[in-house]
């Protein structure tokens, strides 16, 4: 829940502005944009995910340092984990 | 040093180690807070006790929001979840804490309808899915999660779906701080502050630290050079007498936070009077709940919640712990009574717990010194 996923934005919903496509280490997931009304992203920039919603733009080379992070902490998993679960896929 | 090699930038890492020996000195020593879990488990899985100096101490702080959650609201949420149709869908973090009568886990296990969901939004999707159920989102986190909970409640009330309620027991870590340094047994000089907290509610809340208190604060990133960095800035402004907040963590955190998700906040959450949090007790303003325009979406108006209060055994030393008058291994029950698979006191239930850090890191390397001498 605490961890900030870097994903790089591959489409923005035509029908929903809020909504788009992400690409998380070759997972592609949908999320929300709606935190980034200030400074909306377009497809090709880095966001940070906190549960399913882009919280901040990011630097590509941030996005690939906080995916080192994640791997040194030992949470590559679970933030893989997190990223496919979005979307109810896995669940029910 | 035995981690260094390991890192990216291993030359640097041992040059702002260095700086940091040498600003440190030998003379003084400090006392430094981490105020967020996530800094707390990158602490004991990088070692970086090991690269610091041994008078430079880090408290771990209450920044873990599953550790701080009394064990009353999730049987107050689980209390909810008895009734007819309701399904309980909360993170994956909550499934395995336990309640008085066992984690939201082994009541799936007694036939409770239990979802685990990544995101508040699936919990809203659940409701699409399941018009003749009510989902209630057990909703739990600091400043990082809440604006996405917020999102999700405008969203419902915006689509008219009405078979869907938050129980809320979001946490805002202001309060936190005050609380702890308001304690009277508290000693601390300065804090590492939160990352990812602060990508929302940005630098500004954390100038009262600085200024009425008189601690340098630094907002810091979770990478081993950065909490390193952050650790050189804070000595920098304590040598020099300075109290300020500076923001280590520019590349994440805008001063002046994320506007959209404050405002999302603002919408749909009002502060509690007070909140209880396991450990520190009672705290007030520290908490929020959901405003009375977005009354229909809130599980506590729409469901009788009998409002559990269960205090923690007199013999777990969470409190202490966390203000850093005691290191986890001192507590009685640690690692004893109090372990991360059967967890007593509040620090030992979540990885970003100190004492489940603690446990997890110290323990194995114990256990690997014993076996190297052995060897």
């Amino acid at each position: 829940m605490c961890l900030a996923i870097p994903g790089k934005i591959v489409e923005i919903s035509s029908d929903n502005q809020d909504s788009a496509l992400v690409d998380v280490a070759g997972v592609r997931r949908r999320i929300d944009l709606g935190l980034l009304q200030d400074d909306k992203p377009v497809p090709g920039d880095w966001v940070l995910v906190h549960v399913g919603f882009a919280m901040s733009k990011i630097s590509a080379e941030d996005a690939a340092d906080q995916m080192d992070t994640l791997r040194m902490l030992g949470e590559i998993d679970g933030a893989m984990q997190e990223v496919r679960g979005y979307g109810l896929e896995d669940v029910n | 040093m035995r981690f260094v090699d390991e890192f990216r930038e291993p030359a640097l890492i041992s040059k702002t180690a260095e700086e940091i020996r040498r600003l440190a000195g030998t003379t003084r020593h400090y006392r430094m807070m981490e105020v967020c879990g996530g800094h707390t488990h990158a602490i004991y899985r990088f070692g970086l006790k090991d690269i610091l100096p041994e008078n430079i101490e880090l408290i771990h702080g209450p920044g873990c929001p599953v550790c701080v959650l009394p064990m009353g609201r999730i049987d107050d949420g689980l209390s909810i979840a008895r009734q007819p149709d309701v399904i309980f869908a909360a993170f994956g973090d909550m499934m395995r804490v336990p309640g008085t009568q066992g984690s939201p886990l082994e009541h799936k296990a007694r036939g409770m309808d239990v979802r685990i969901v990544y995101s508040p939004s699936d919990a809203l999707k659940l409701a699409r899915l399941n018009p003749d159920k009510h989902v209630m989102f057990f909703a739990i986190g600091f400043e990082t999660t809440a604006p996405s909970t917020a999102l999700t409640m405008m969203r419902a009330r915006a689509e008219g779906i009405r078979n869907f309620s938050v129980f809320c027991n979001h946490v805002t870590i202001i309060p936190a701080i005050r609380a702890i340094l308001d304690s009277p047994d508290m000693r601390l000089d300065a804090f590492i502050g939160p990352g990812h907290v602060s990508t929302v509610i940005g630098c500004r809340p954390y100038e009262w630290i600085a200024h009425n208190e008189r601690k340098p604060i630094v907002v810091s990133g979770f990478e081993p050079l950065d909490m390193l960095q952050s650790i050189v800035m804070l000595l920098h402004q304590l040598k020099g007498g300075e109290a300020k907040v500076e923001n280590q963590y520019k590349r994440v955190v805008p001063w002046e936070g994320n506007r959209a998700a404050l405002k999302a906040m603002a919408e749909v959450f009002q502060l509690r009077p007070y909140f209880e949090w396991r450990g520190l007790g009672f705290i007030s303003q520290s908490a929020l709940r959901v405003n009375d325009k977005y009354a229909e979406w809130d599980a506590e108006r729409r469901f009788a919640v009998p409002g559990i209060r269960v205090t923690d055994p007199k013999a777990a030393q969470c409190g202490e712990v966390l203000k850093g008058v005691l290191k986890p291994h001192q507590c009685k029950l640690f690692g004893r009574e109090c372990t991360p698979e059967r967890p007593i006191g509040a620090l030992m239930v979540s990885s970003e717990g100190s004492c489940a850090a603690y446990h997890s890191y110290e323990h194995r390397k114990a256990a690997m010194v014993s076996l190297s001498s052995i060897a």
